[in-house]
């Protein structure tokens, strides 16, 4: 990609064409399914947990190649994990889609997902980048389902709030 | 490509007249092709509204000061300006309302919860806008009344045949978009309101999409409401019309309760006040009405046959143009359209291709606009949707299938 001001950077081109961890997972422990209403983007992810560690994960679903490069890298970063790994890379990667997170200056594990740091100044997009994580917030919670739009979830991206 | 001269139209004389079009974005001009949801505002509208604001500005309908005096004028002026374009009978057919949503709100409110009941059957068509549905929802979930829904052909056309069958003596209204915002299909609806007519029922049409675009009389339709908003005819937001044939306005109970909408009020009884003010209540937006007096004026001035014109041909350019790229499909393709251009990129999300396209500084809409009946008939989650206005030229048609091209490169 020329343009360095792009949100399409190759890595995340790349994580769109050839998704990894896509597909189903035997034996899962905890699953979620994550929904964009506004343009109708489904995640379906499962996790198979043992004790604390994410041992397995795998995520499924028609999504934007935003969304669907987010969660084929997020699946790729907290395979082998902790649960706690995860909760806070789910807040940083939220406060840094959000604006509230600054990558230059403030601490942070997001490594190679601050690629998808651009996603800041396109409100409308946030939500794509986010949906994943919400996701796997909610599968590690036990809770059914999530949504970009699900006020009662504490993972709730508000629009604009960069 | 010759962008000077198209139809009669000078289209670079016009472009002067509207100072957003002389953007960038993305260090690129813009090229702003998303006018289905909402158009640009032209010079003489700006400064209409600045003239109104600093020499004319007070509360309309009630002091007998000079400034109030001017204002109800203007105001006023605006009603009759708008009652000319849309050739209605008398000005107090003509009701401000917020835009074309609260319009339909208006209608059900006004019309449907006074006449329409328990098993009784509104139509509506599969082309429908979110707004020209979920207001008959609410009221048929209040009555115990229900929907009836016209269906389309895959070219995005409504069924007349099905249409026509969906009477019986149970319908009691119909409500049609006249051109779909999602789709561009312009619908028969002089011929459907003749249908609804011949069986005593009344018909609504949902005019926001076509009055941009089309040279409107209601009188020539004979529709019995027709509702429209001032933001997609170069005026400003928050204004739109309802018009109502006045013998039917009269019989229908007020939408809001406030001041201007009465003739008296006592704590034992209020009367109200005649159309259009028994549904006009509260201070209007008084400069954006009389910001779309100077809309309409200016459209009536470009000559709205011009503007149909122009924007068939650009509708033509940018569907030739796009229907000879591989990969790329056309969703709504039917013989009368207006000018929208709705589309999917093999392989892309609609969303991708928005954001890619902004990166060219090319503006369009992406999802389901409103209209997820329509994406469901289709079976998409959303389309991607150019949307044309009549200042825009054939090099911005050029500069957006070159920006398809860019997306396809980029997922390539």
């Amino acid at each position: 990609m020329a343009d360095p001001k792009s949100l399409y950077q190759e890595v995340i081109l790349d994580h769109n064409r050839k998704p990894r961890n896509f597909g189903t997972l035997e034996h899962a422990s905890h699953t979620a399914t994550g929904h964009n209403p506004l343009c109708g983007d489904h995640i379906g992810l499962a996790l198979k947990l043992n004790g604390e560690a994410i041992d397995g994960i795998a995520f499924q679903g028609e999504a934007c190649a935003i969304c669907k490069a987010s969660a084929s890298m997020m699946t790729a970063t907290v395979k082998g994990k902790t649960r706690q790994d995860a909760e806070t890379l789910i807040q940083e990667f939220r406060d840094m889609a959000t604006g509230k997170l600054d990558l230059q200056r403030q601490p942070h594990h997001l490594g190679r997902l601050a690629v998808f740091a651009g996603v800041r100044d396109l409100p409308v997009r946030v939500k794509c980048a986010i949906l994943p994580w919400h996701t796997l917030h909610a599968a590690l919670n036990s809770l059914a389902s999530t949504s970009t739009e699900a006020d009662a979830d504490p993972m709730h991206a508000p629009i604009g709030g960069a | 490509m010759n962008a000077r001269y198209v139809n009669g139209l000078e289209v670079e004389r016009i472009r002067a007249d509207f100072p957003i079009l002389k953007l960038k974005v993305a260090g690129k001009p813009l090229v702003y092709l998303d006018n289905a949801a909402s158009s640009q505002m032209p010079q003489p509208v700006i400064d209409r509204l600045v003239r109104y604001q600093s020499t004319q500005h007070a509360n309309i309908h009630r002091a007998v000061h000079y400034l109030s005096e001017t204002a109800t004028h203007e105001y006023e002026e605006a009603r009759r300006g708008l009652a000319r374009f849309i050739n209605a009978r008398e000005e107090r057919e003509i009701i401000f309302t917020s835009g074309t949503t609260e319009a339909i709100n208006l209608v059900a409110h006004g019309y449907g919860r006074k006449f329409i009941g328990a098993g009784d059957e509104i139509i509506l068509t599969t082309l429908e806008h979110h707004s020209n549905i979920v207001p008959w929802q609410m009221l048929c979930d209040e009555k115990g009344a229900k929907i009836r829904v016209v269906p389309i052909n895959n070219a995005g056309e409504l069924l007349i045949d099905d249409y026509e069958k969906l009477f019986n003596v149970h319908t009691k209204f119909v409500g049609v978009t006249h051109v779909s915002n999602a789709l561009g299909t312009i619908n028969p609806i002089k011929s459907m309101i003749e249908f609804a007519h011949a069986r005593g029922v009344p018909v609504l049409i949902d005019g926001a999409q076509a009055v941009p675009h089309l040279p409107v009389d209601v009188q020539d339709l004979d529709c019995d409401f027709y509702a429209c908003s001032g933001h997609k005819l170069c005026g400003p937001t928050g204004i739109g019309i309802l018009y109502g044939k006045a013998a039917l306005l009269e019989t229908m109970q007020p939408f809001k309760g406030g001041g201007d909408m009465i003739l008296s009020v006592t704590f034992e009884k209020t009367t109200y006040n005649v159309i259009p003010h028994k549904f006009e209540a509260g201070t209007p937006p008084i400069a954006a009405a009389i910001g779309l007096g100077a809309a309409i004026d200016y459209l009536t001035a470009t000559g709205m046959e011009k503007i149909a014109a122009h924007e068939l041909d650009l509708l033509n350019y940018a569907t030739e143009q796009v229907n000879g790229m591989p990969g790329v499909r056309i969703i709504g393709t039917a013989e009368k359209k207006a000018a929208v251009l709705s589309f999917a990129v093999d392989g892309v999300h609609p969303h991708d291709v928005g954001t890619l396209l902004n990166e060219e500084g090319v503006a369009i809409r992406t999802g389901h606009h409103c209209a997820q009946p329509v994406m469901q008939h289709f079976k998409v989650p959303a389309t991607s949707r150019a949307s044309f206005a009549f200042y825009n030229t054939l090099a911005e048609v050029d500069a957006l299938v070159a920006g398809i091209r860019t997306v396809q490169k980029v997922f390539a």
